[in-house]
């Protein structure tokens, strides 16, 4: 039930205070969960018998003090951006691609087997960036099947976009195994790409260039989302697909699109991985980043400057946490719990922080 | 009109419940402010008031959907907490709702057995049985195996006072029953609340009609603004003459200024005097589930206000969509200025002058989340003066806006307000504004008023009088017979998917039209 | 290729069709529940997986597989809990706490298997079978499928009871409304919150129990992520089988068969890879959601909050 509010001021003068409080409650909305989590998760780490204080301080140290650890994070960052842009199309649109893990790995694989195939038929530059495009349009392919059931079925894309993901990765392992079986190794995976011919290193330090695509493409996707005409069509189909219609927007077309940019930016992800970092895909290799990103792209609220900051901290986690397991004995599959309590948390948060509005006014 | 008699044959000394200063608070909003009513049996209780006028809070705080903030509400005379809708059961309290209450893919019986204790088997065959003995005692006829899904409004409000009556309801609740229900349905269920209240049950009668209320009621309730600012008790509705009482009653419920008012909006249209088509409708035929459009033909000069009237959900929504280019048509044609538009798509039909103010503001006509500014853009994102080579320009966007909201009256706190923030008036304002600016040549307006208060009212049919006096070409739908009265130069009447009738408006018109409505006519 | 019809190859083919299907069976039966009473349980996986874990753990501790399987069930339901306090309760996204479900119980039996089980990987004993008397000795079918462990009829049990719940009780009538059109539920005098709740702790029961299967009947060990999308595969499974457990069984014994199908062919001296095989289900689902896609149904208020009194 709404009452007229006919006598309410027309603009208001005041605009700068209620910014700067908006800005202090977002932080404050994402400061809290945070916080929760971290002590939540040392609180099991607690109870496993490890003490949470010396694991923390352990993955700072590793993750982000020591100089060769703040590198291995900056280059972990580079997939993981790739993919927190390839959500936050897919979710700013209100499609729910969970199929970034099968659109990552095939496109990675897929790549791993052409990139030592071309180098030295073409000069290095005209690979790399054969590749990337490979790997891009590797990820597109992988939604056609997804965004034509989406645009013109209306079958809910998480079933599809997860059975993809399935097919996907029993698929790279296949290609691994069978078809791109590097003959010279023992061990199943594809040819290596030469370290000389991988993207090339930052300045002095052994951070790939692979982190600048990933910045330019999260910082990209931030802007077209939030300035751009194309952005704003593919808003309002997320926010209400019926004022889409009802404003003559394309809507299946728009939902094809935003699957082809959303994959394609994983494949991109895949494809930054191997040509920057691993040089080879092994059989089984699967780092599944495509649902620990979900948490982070929520937590920043979509927006692409706070996703940066998001993956990092991620990325020191996860660097620090591999570091740690070597050291420590704690599996690094403690970040998966992290992040899983993170997630709960900042959905509690909002809750509460709804409720509390509500109540205040 | 005739005064129904006081049914004096039960006891009467003391009301089934009452409220007493009941207050029910909402953020910004108090939707109740010390409300006292007695329900007594063998009585319809009226209660009449505008939308927003708290009837909808009142109602859910007697079905336990909502629970009052202060105050207290007795039953028998006793004091009772009435904090879930099965507590209002217990008590004898059932309610009808304006949308029914009932699972669309169940049939009726185990609609009616829904609640039983949950491991045993629903006894289908005993409840059809009792059902027939309570129909039967109402004199309703309802088939207990058919799926509600299936059955009209009107059935399934049968349904649900049956379902009530079966549960042993001794006060009987009906919001705004009448809402979607032709004349002669809304007159059976008035005959059916004279036989209920005779077996010495208490109904509370929720409308906004008068006429209504004064046919059916032996006791009325004014609600205004949360607050109840009067009562108009059996003897004295016995007493004065109906002319009396709607005087009354009209002062009651818009203040004493808006007496002669009423809701609309100016002088009577002056006759329309002619003018060149504009919007050419022929042959228009629509696939759809529910209500499939077939052969409706339907031209609009430029000037002309052409109303459609027809109950609730008998094509007009189909129509109004296939027209703006939402629906896909089947066969038929739509010319504009003497162009064909049928094969355009829903952007291009803009351009082209074609406008479409949806009834249904919040579902499709805003997205609730975004700013003011880009609402009054959503049916022209990309457009160059706001987009440059497809990037936002946000000085030219934000003009727009201020001078849209300045124009159109919407009231804001700024452009950058989400609109889903603004109350349904405004929202209506500046979907107003979006349709009307700009190169309009033909408007279809889906029930313009609905939802809104008297001053919004007046404000939207000031703007409908505006448009056609532009010269535009205006297609009124509409379920309110006195709006497409008070502004259509014709009136179309629709029913299960077809024009069944075109009327000149003038003194007949009324008779005619409610004729055509409830199939009297052919 | 004659080989392939022998005896041996059948038997071995339903039985490897139960066994890997058994789990799947069970989560979309619980999908089923819960997707009927309008709650979509992203979380399955999750549920199946500290199922599977604490199944192995207590069996393997106790020594009996029955508490083994209560300790699935019991396990499977605490996570469900959470969601159902989370997204039935509080409202919060049924599909983010789904997938915070399901990575948080990944990573804490993965954690716990290692601080427990790092050094040695124990394995359960083989779980006896009841064989039917009579059925148990007919050709093919009969060691295939009436010589089980007594918890495979008891999981086709729980497929008849909740048919029968389905469509013969005030529950079933219940559940239906809670999808369909909560408002009306609520107006009959029966909470949705609870009826949802009840849908969603059971759907995590029997999860947990489909996990429980997995490691203590079908592995015999537990593996981090032994689970490999189950979860996932019973969701798809139950929108499909579309409020029909009767369809569900038959699903899950063909996706199973998909799954097995290479033991079976290692039976007959036919090797092909098992990636190949794997992607064999998947496939066939994508090809049914291609095909049949739009028939799919779902409840109207699946997904959706319910708000006493909100319009």
């Amino acid at each position: 039930m709404t009452l007229e509010t006919a006598d309410s001021p027309p603009i208001s003068p005041t605009a700068l205070r209620p910014a700067l409080r908006r800005h202090l409650h977002l932080i404050a909305t994402t400061v809290v969960p945070l916080v929760a989590a971290l002590a939540l998760s040392g609180l099991i780490l607690a109870l496993l018998g490890v003490d949470p204080l010396a694991y923390y301080g352990w993955v700072v140290q590793r993750g982000l003090l020591s100089p060769s650890g703040l590198e291995a994070t900056a280059t972990r960052m580079a997939p993981l951006l790739l993919i927190a842009a390839s959500l936050i199309v897919a979710f700013r649109a209100g499609i729910w691609n969970l199929g970034g893990d099968g659109q990552f790995l095939l496109a990675a694989v897929i790549v791993a087997a052409a990139a030592p195939a071309l180098s030295g038929h073409l000069p290095n530059w005209a690979v790399l960036s054969c590749c990337l495009i490979l790997g891009a349009a590797v990820g597109a392919a992988w939604s056609v099947v997804p965004a034509l059931l989406k645009a013109w079925q209306n079958v809910n894309e998480i079933i599809t976009t997860l059975m993809m993901t399935f097919l996907g990765v029993s698929l790279a392992n296949v290609l691994v195994k069978l078809a791109f079986l590097d003959p010279r190794t023992t061990v199943p995976q594809t040819r290596t790409l030469a370290v000389a011919d991988r993207l090339p290193r930052l300045f002095e330090t052994t951070v790939s260039s692979g982190l600048l695509i990933g910045l330019v493409a999260i910082v990209l996707v931030h802007l077209i989302m939030t300035r751009t005409a194309f952005g704003l069509k593919l808003r309002i189909v997320g926010a209400n697909p019926r004022a889409a219609l009802h404003a003559g927007l394309p809507v299946p077309r728009l939902t094809v699109a935003v699957f082809a940019i959303s994959a394609a930016l994983a494949g991109l992800a895949g494809a930054v991985e191997i040509v920057g970092v691993q040089g080879n895909v092994r059989a089984d290799w699967n780092p599944a980043y495509g649902l620990t990103v979900v948490p982070l792209v929520f937590l920043a609220r979509f927006n692409g400057f706070a996703s940066i900051a998001f993956v990092f901290l991620f990325s020191v986690l996860s660097i620090g946490g591999e570091s740690a397991a070597r050291r420590l004995g704690v599996p690094n599959h403690f970040t998966l719990v992290v992040v899983a309590i993170l997630l709960i948390m900042l959905g509690i948060t909002e809750h509460l922080d709804q409720r509390r509005r509500a109540a205040g006014r | 009109m005739t005064q129904p008699g006081h049914p004096a044959a039960f006891r009467t000394d003391e009301p089934i419940v009452s409220l007493f200063e009941v207050t029910k608070r909402f953020p910004g909003v108090v939707a109740n402010d010390s409300v006292s009513l007695d329900l007594w049996p063998g009585e319809v209780h009226v209660l009449l008031g505008e939308n927003g006028a708290g009837k909808s809070t009142l109602i859910g705080m007697l079905s336990g959907i909502q629970t009052p903030d202060s105050g207290a509400i007795l039953v028998d005379g006793r004091e009772q907490v009435i904090d879930t809708p099965a507590r209002a059961l217990e008590l004898g309290i059932g309610t009808v709702f304006q949308h029914a209450m009932l699972v669309p893919s169940l049939t009726v019986v185990e609609n009616i057995a829904l609640g039983g204790p949950a491991w045993s088997r629903p006894d289908k065959r005993g409840i059809a049985a009792r059902m027939a003995e309570v129909c039967a005692g109402i004199g309703v006829r309802v088939d207990p195996h058919a799926p509600v899904g299936s059955l009209s409004l009107g059935e399934q409000q049968q349904v649900e006072i049956v379902r009530a009556l079966m549960r042993g309801s001794r006060v009987l609740v009906l919001d705004e029953a009448t809402a979607m229900l032709t004349p002669k349905g809304s007159e059976e269920l008035g005959a059916l609340m004279r036989r209920l209240v005779a077996r010495g049950l208490a109904v509370v009668f929720i409308t906004h009609k008068l006429n209504e209320a004064l046919a059916f009621g032996h006791r009325i309730s004014v609600l205004r603004l949360g607050r109840k600012v009067g009562e108009i008790t059996p003897d004295r509705l016995t007493a004065l003459t109906p002319q009396v009482v709607t005087a009354e009653v009209v002062r009651l419920m818009f203040g004493s200024d808006a007496a002669s008012a009423g809701t609309a909006s100016g002088p009577e249209r002056q006759p329309f005097a002619g003018g060149a088509p504009v919007l050419e409708i022929s042959g228009l035929a629509v696939d759809d589930e529910a209500v499939p459009l077939a052969d409706v033909d339907l031209t609009v000069a430029a000037g002309e206000i052409v109303g459609i009237a027809g109950i609730d959900g008998n094509g007009q929504k189909q129509f109004a969509e296939a027209v703006a280019g939402q629906r896909p048509l089947r066969q038929g044609r739509i010319d504009l200025d003497g162009r064909p538009i049928a094969a355009l798509a829903i952007g291009e039909r803009h351009r082209r002058g074609l406008r479409y103010v949806t009834d249904d503001r919040l579902g499709e006509g805003t997205v609730a989340a975004f700013p003011v500014s880009l609402n009054l853009l959503l049916k022209r994102v990309g457009d160059d003066l706001f987009w440059a080579g497809g990037l936002e320009r946000s000085g030219p966007i934000a003009d727009h806006a201020r001078r849209l909201v300045a124009e159109y009256d919407v009231r804001t706190p700024g452009v950058e307000t989400p609109i889903g923030k603004l109350s349904g008036g405004n929202i209506q304002k500046a979907l107003l504004a979006r349709e009307l600016s700009g190169e309009a040549r033909a408007v279809i307006f889906a029930k313009p008023t609905y939802g809104l208060d008297v001053q919004n009212i007046r404000a939207s049919r000031r703007r409908i009088r505006e448009a056609a006096d532009r010269g535009l070409a205006v297609i009124l739908i509409s379920t309110d017979l006195e709006e497409v009265l008070e502004l259509s130069d014709r009136i179309a009447v629709m029913s299960q998917g077809r024009i069944v009738g075109m009327v000149a408006n003038d003194r007949s018109a009324r008779l005619r039209v409610g004729e055509l409505m409830s199939g009297v006519a052919t | 290729m004659s080989a392939l019809f022998t005896e041996a190859f059948l038997t071995a083919l339903i039985l490897g069709a139960v066994t890997a299907g058994l789990p799947l069976m069970l989560a979309g039966l619980g999908e089923q529940i819960s997707e009927k009473a309008g709650v979509l349980n992203i979380g399955l996986e999750g549920m199946m997986l500290i199922g599977a874990y604490g199944g192995f753990l207590v069996a393997y501790g106790s020594g009996s597989i029955w508490l083994g399987f209560l300790a699935g069930a019991v396990g499977g339901a605490a996570v469900a809990a959470v969601m159902a306090v989370l997204c039935v309760g509080l409202g919060l996204n049924q599909i983010v706490i789904g997938i915070a479900l399901t990575l948080g119980a990944e990573g804490m039996t993965a954690l716990q298997h290692h601080f427990q089980f790092a050094q040695s990987y124990p394995r359960l004993p083989a779980v006896p079978t009841l064989p039917i008397p009579g059925l148990s000795s007919l050709p093919v079918i009969g060691p295939a499928l009436f010589d089980r462990p007594a918890i495979v009829y008891l999981a086709v049990a729980a497929v008849a009871v909740t048919s029968w719940v389905f469509r013969r009780t005030h529950l079933g009538l219940a559940l239906q409304a809670a999808g369909d059109k909560p408002a009306a539920l609520d107006a009959a005098g029966v909470g949705v919150v609870a009826i949802r709740s009840a849908a969603v702790l059971t759907a995590g029961a029997l999860a947990g129990l489909g996990g429980a299967f997995m490691s203590e009947v079908g592995a015999g060990i537990f593996v981090p992520f032994m689970t490999n999308g189950a979860g996932f595969i019973g969701i798809v499974l139950a929108m499909l089988a579309r409020g029909h457990p009767l369809w569900l069984l038959c699903g899950a014994v063909l996706f199973g068969a998909c799954l097995s199908i290479t033991t079976a062919l290692q039976v007959a001296g036919v090797d092909i890879p098992t990636d190949v095989i794997q992607m064999l289900p998947f496939a066939t689902v994508l090809l049914i959601l291609i095909l049949f896609g739009r028939r799919a149904a779902l409840p109207p208020a699946l997904g959706v909050h319910y708000v006493r009194g909100a319009r």
